[in-house]
């Protein structure tokens, strides 16, 4: 009976025994508040500065669903024509993985040239960083379409679009669901990183008004509300997985 | 019948300007409703015939002639089955069936207005080769030989004038595979159909066709043309009979002939 308790919530009771852990360090060794304040001290600060930080988590979430749903659609495009195309793949994927393997960070100096300080430039980053993930799955799930069903369907007379719509698509969800949990998370670290450079809104500017103020409790707070909406997010689209493609993840055996 | 249904007139491929041809100077004439099997060693361009023959692959030099055209693009006559069933597994096994009617016409554009029609023609051929029951599970909840029988239904659901069948028993077990022979053959009696069957395993060529040809290995030929003349209905009583018995080890002669050359 206990142990079945122990198992079933031993994330939260870890959770629990690390903030424990760190107020009692805090507490015993008197650590400056400065530089790392109690959990106590943090969820003070929360509720101190809760409508603020509403607001300013509220532009971050929007912001980064907007550059997340256009990394999307940008994505499945992609997707799709380097996944039905071996040529268009040979080209461009040298090219995506350079562009990937740049600091998105370093666009924002850029970005805020072309756009200003403020709302775009962070959708734009948070876009940049999580549309990859995306169109490397789904050229995946597209490309490693088995050649004997590719073969079935074009001895039927199927067209490429047909292929693509009956069979590529369907066949390629799995690794595009696995791919937004990835990307959604990016999503957040690309709009705080432009927040905090270049915007005067959002949990990445709060921050750094926060830290030029000496107010060590509230950036953590601020670090706490983004971690819990990544999270959060993270397990909606968990869940959306499960619900779409639980054919994926029921039997190893479908296609042997 | 005796019209040429697949006419192969000295038929040669290579698949890129580099290779070695993978088949070579191969002629054949199938009639309609003809059960045709091909055997050979592996690697024998069995697999390329099928490919040329539906059409998948131009070949290099020679014409290939089916149902009167010259082919020229994948045909929109033919069903295919492969040694691995290739369901799909977002869907049932009585959509997996239904799958040909979305992509064929004339069924494509009627498919909206007769579904029902068609599922009713899915759940005959289900129930033909004994997947009664079966037909709303998902293909991970079937067994490899249930889900090879899903495979024949999709491959004759919009009653394909061709057949292709690249050893689609190879995977299974050797009673399932019997059972499997039953079902095809008294689907080609009710309701005829030409059938093309690439397999290595010579008593099932024996059993089910009309005529078998033997290729050589790699660059395939025909080396050999066997008519099977034993009569039909053939009971799976029949493979062990004497008779059965000398034309699969005349055919084993031929493969042992090429093995050694």
């Amino acid at each position: 009976m206990t142990k079945s308790f122990v198992e079933k919530h031993a994330p939260a009771l870890l959770v629990i025994a690390i903030l424990l852990l760190w107020e009692l360090i805090c507490r015993g060794f008197k650590v400056d508040p400065f530089v790392l304040p109690m959990p106590s001290a943090i969820w003070d600060s929360l509720l101190e500065f809760k409508k603020p930080i509403f607001d300013h988590a509220l532009q971050t979430f929007w912001t980064t669903m907007v550059g997340f749903a256009v990394a999307v659609l940008v994505g499945i495009i992609l997707g799709c024509l380097l996944g039905s195309s071996a040529l268009v793949y040979r080209a461009c994927y040298p090219l995506l993985v350079g562009f990937n393997s740049i600091p998105k960070a370093a666009f924002v100096p850029i970005l805020v040239v072309w756009f200003g300080i403020g709302t775009t430039p962070a959708i734009v980053t948070a876009f940049l960083i999580s549309f990859f993930p995306i169109v490397v799955n789904v050229a995946t799930g597209l490309a490693t379409l088995e050649p004997e069903l590719e073969d079935v369907l074009r001895a039927l007379g199927a067209s490429r679009v047909e292929i693509l719509r009956k069979v590529g698509l369907p066949r390629s969800m799995p690794f595009f669901f696995a791919s937004l949990k990835v990307a959604i998370t990016l999503a957040f670290v690309g709009t705080v990183v432009s927040e905090i450079s270049a915007s005067n809104a959002g949990i990445g500017y709060l921050m750094m008004s926060a830290s030029s103020s000496l107010k060590t409790p509230l950036m953590f707070a601020g670090v706490i509300v983004i971690s819990i909406m990544a999270m959060a997010m993270y397990e909606v689209f968990a869940w959306i997985e499960m619900r779409m493609t639980g054919w994926a993840h029921r039997g190893q055996q479908a296609t042997a | 019948m005796s019209n040429k249904f697949i006419e192969f007139d000295r038929v040669w491929l290579k698949y890129n300007p580099t290779a070695d041809f993978a088949i070579e100077e191969v002629t054949v004439d199938i009639r309609e409703h003809e059960f045709v099997a091909i055997v050979g060693p592996s690697g024998c361009g069995k697999s390329t015939f099928m490919k040329l023959c539906t059409g998948l692959r131009p070949p290099s030099k020679g014409t290939i002639i089916v149902d009167g055209r010259q082919v020229a693009g994948p045909l929109k006559i033919t069903g295919m089955a492969f040694q691995a069933p290739n369901l799909l597994p977002w869907r049932t096994t009585l959509d997996n069936v239904l799958l040909p009617l979305e992509i064929v016409e004339p069924y494509k554009s009627q498919y909206r207005e007769k579904r029902e029609q068609f599922e009713d023609r899915a759940m005959k051929l289900i129930r033909t080769v004994g997947l009664a029951g079966w037909e709303n599970k998902f293909p991970w909840e079937l067994s490899g030989g249930m889900q090879q029988r899903a495979s024949i239904c999709r491959a004759l659901v919009h009653e394909p004038k061709l057949l292709m069948l690249d050893e689609p028993f190879g995977a299974l077990d050797a009673f399932t595979r019997e059972e499997l022979w039953c079902v095809l053959r008294d689907l080609h009696a009710e309701n005829p159909f030409t059938v093309v069957l690439v397999t290595h395993d010579l008593r099932e060529a024996t059993f089910l066709a009309d005529t078998v040809y033997v290729m050589s290995k790699r660059p395939g030929r025909i080396v050999a043309r066997r008519e099977i003349d034993l009569p039909r209905p053939r009971d799976i009583e029949v493979t062990y009979s004497e008779a059965f018995s000398k034309i699969v080890h005349e055919l084993r002669e031929h493969i042992g002939a090429i093995r050694k050359s």
